[in-house]
């Protein structure tokens, strides 16, 4: 049985003055110490998937249908009660900007005892030899003294290894991580990555790794799910996906990474932006920026099929699949 | 810590240097303290003699020398109607003022903490909404009309409650008598203490709301949240401390300028306080003690804003009292 199955996840945003679909019938599984890499532009609906995940959608943002079922019990129907059992429990979350992520008015010590306490009856002595246990793990010197520092005594790279610690307490059998070092000091975010790897290897974690670098998830991850506009668009075997990309907007963003591009060349990007929620062409969504997009494209939205051993949704992959090679000499 | 301390200190020096100018300048300009001593009947060459003995016709700058020289001694001069050192006349009101005050700050803590948090925490429920319209209304009837109203209200329709004078006081120590020894006093002092955080009680419920409001949309609360803490913990540790921290600087401030509000309180609720006093003293060109009143309160100002400081810094971990100074 996987650890997580998501099918036909759909989320909204109630706004105002209408209500916009934010994630399209998301579908995936993932199991158990299984790493998936989840990508795309910004504005994809990744950080709304990892939220969904947790049943943690702010305000306006709900999950109108859908299953998620986690260790078998569906999260989608849960109620905050029941959620707050599983989070940082058994899924634990590690945010983007570890400036902002912990409490500046509480040091590190009340944080992490505070997490072991809410799932577990310990006395504050005995959380605090885990936390330090823990910290250890992630390779904080002398972490006894730091139980006693406040946030801002600590640099960004130092707070999140304490994220990662804090994520690590309660023995989850998943963490989700939405961009963990992109806040950071480019000559740190390889370290963190690492270690992030490490740990999930090492402790049989399963890991949700959102991204909007392929060449991290290729790195860290087994399987990769590709977003663009709240749906997935391509989804398979990390190295498949990296190696031989089926959909234009893979092959786009695969184009686009630095190392594809010579030196002295500019970097291809993909042209035009990522349509915003109110204005998602009808057709396929990627269809204005496809240099292979036909009429019907433009008209019937594709369906995922499976091509090979990923699932694709592009109408045209079969032309494109042949076409490529010769694309490829040609640039 | 301590270079922070002298740090703040020169601040408030400097600050009370200010009011003493703008004191003695009033001194300077109104009334006449001729008049006060010998009347109309005597001659202008008499006049001039005594202007010259008194130090009258010496520069300004002499003259302010003087003024700070006697107000460093505790000398701010003597009251024209009382016949008694100011700064006496004003000490012996004080403690009926502070009182005042200080039961205005217990109502303002102890409601506008739950009722802000209540209305951040559930923003669309009828009560909340019910307190933020009340709100609006405190903010805007003034002091003197909610005072009249409340003793219209409690004291003549109802007669539960007098409605001027301290009542029974019981003496403490040097000129403090204190209100909250016996039911008479408690009872004296509950309308005035209503009238006087009336105005403020509604701000910092607005005030706090409206911080809370922004803590709970920031990321710790969400990771808080995320990490399975419950609810009740996230609103009273992580996010009431967050909240707090700015509304204690305001929130100081405020109470500091209380004590000038009391003006208006005492004056309908006939209360025997230094801001009643100011009022008198002001109707009887009593040029020394308003100038005496004046520095009096704004040296507590600065006294309250210091002390409002080092709170701050206590409670903040980011703020390193240790560092500030530096
Ligand atoms: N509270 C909200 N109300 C309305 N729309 C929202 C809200 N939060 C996110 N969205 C929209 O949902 C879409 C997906 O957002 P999401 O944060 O998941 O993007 P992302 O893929 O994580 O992008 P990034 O790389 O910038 O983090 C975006 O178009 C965004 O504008
Ligand atoms: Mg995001």
């Amino acid at each position: 049985m996987s650890l997580l199955s998501v099918s036909d996840l759909t989320v909204k945003f109630a706004m105002r003055d209408q209500t916009v679909t934010a994630l399209h019938d998301i579908s995936f599984d993932l199991a158990k110490g299984e790493r998936l890499g989840i990508v795309g532009e910004s504005g994809a609906g990744k950080s709304i998937t990892g939220f969904s995940l947790m049943n943690l959608l702010s305000k306006p943002g709900y999950i109108d249908s859908g299953k998620i079922l986690f260790e078998g019990q569906d999260i989608a129907g849960m109620n905050d009660a029941q959620m707050r059992g599983i989070r940082g429990n058994k899924m634990a979350m590690i945010f983007q900007d570890p400036m902002v992520t912990l409490n500046p008015v509480l040091t590190i010590g009340q944080q992490m005892v505070e997490t072991l306490q809410a799932h577990r009856k310990l006395s504050r002595d005995e959380a605090e030899q885990i936390a330090i246990v823990k910290l250890r793990e992630v390779y904080i010197p002398s972490p006894e003294e730091r139980l006693n520092q406040y946030p801002h005594e600590l640099s960004g790279g130092m707070r999140q290894r304490i994220i990662i610690a804090m994520a690590l307490l309660l023995n989850p059998q998943l963490i989700i991580a939405d961009e963990p070092t992109t806040a950071l000091d480019v000559t740190i975010q390889a370290d963190i990555m690492e270690l992030l790897l490490e740990l999930c290897q090492s402790n049989k974690v399963g890991l949700i790794l959102i991204t909007h670098d392929l060449g991290v998830v290729s790195q860290m991850t087994e399987r990769t799910l590709v977003m663009y506009a709240g749906r997935i668009v391509e989804a398979g075997r990390t190295r498949e996906i990296i190696n031989d990309p089926q959909h234009p907007y893979t092959q786009g963003l695969i184009n686009a990474l630095p190392q594809q591009t010579l030196p002295g060349h500019r970097l291809k990007q993909i042209p035009g932006n990522m349509p915003s929620l109110t204005s998602i062409p009808v057709g396929c969504p990627f269809s204005p920026r496809c240099s292979y997009a036909v009429d019907h494209c433009r008209t019937t939205r594709p369906e995922p099929i499976s091509y090979g051993t990923v699932r694709v949704a592009c109408h045209e992959v079969n032309r494109l699949h042949n076409d490529t090679p010769d694309q490829e000499k040609q640039a | 810590m301590l270079a922070y301390l002298v740090k703040r200190l020169f601040q408030a020096i400097a600050v009370m240097f200010v009011i003493s100018v703008i004191g003695f300048a009033i001194q300077d300009n109104l009334g006449d303290p001729l008049r006060e001593l010998v009347g109309q009947s005597v001659s202008e060459e008499v006049r001039q003699q005594l202007r010259d003995e008194l130090g009258l016709n010496d520069s300004f700058a002499k003259q302010y020398l003087r003024f700070l020289g006697n107000a460093l001694q505790g000398d701010l001069g003597t009251s024209y109607f009382f016949k008694e050192p100011a700064l006496d006349v004003i000490l012996k009101k004080l403690p009926a003022t502070l009182e005042l005050v200080l039961g205005a700050t217990i109502i303002i803590v102890g409601l506008s903490v739950p009722l802000g948090v209540y209305t951040a925490i559930k923003p669309n429920s009828i009560i909340s909404r019910i307190i933020m319209g009340l709100s609006i209304i405190g903010i805007s009837i003034p002091v003197f009309l909610t005072a009249i109203l409340m003793i219209f209200v409690f004291s003549v329709e109802l007669g539960w409650l007098p409605s001027f004078g301290r009542g029974d006081v019981v003496h403490v120590w040097g000129y403090w008598d204190t209100n909250f020894a016996t039911l008479d006093g408690w009872e004296h002092i509950l309308l005035p203490s209503i009238a006087l955080a009336s105005i403020m009680l509604p701000l910092f419920v607005r005030l706090i709301r409206a911080e809370m409001m922004e803590v709970l949309e920031s990321e710790y609360v969400k990771y808080a949240k995320a990490k399975g803490i419950h609810p009740g913990r996230i609103y009273f540790v992580h996010a009431l401390k967050n909240t707090l921290l700015p509304v204690i600087t305001v929130g100081g401030v405020q109470i500091g300028t209380m004590v000038a509000y009391t003006i208006l309180t005492e004056t309908v609720f006939q209360w025997p306080g230094m801001g009643f006093m100011f009022l008198e003293a002001i109707n009887r060109v009593d040029t020394p003690l308003v100038v005496a009143y004046l520095i009096v309160v704004g040296f507590i100002f600065v006294v309250t804003n210091t002390i409002v400081d080092l709170i701050y810094g206590l409670v903040n971990p980011t703020v390193n009292l240790a560092r500030m100074g530096a």
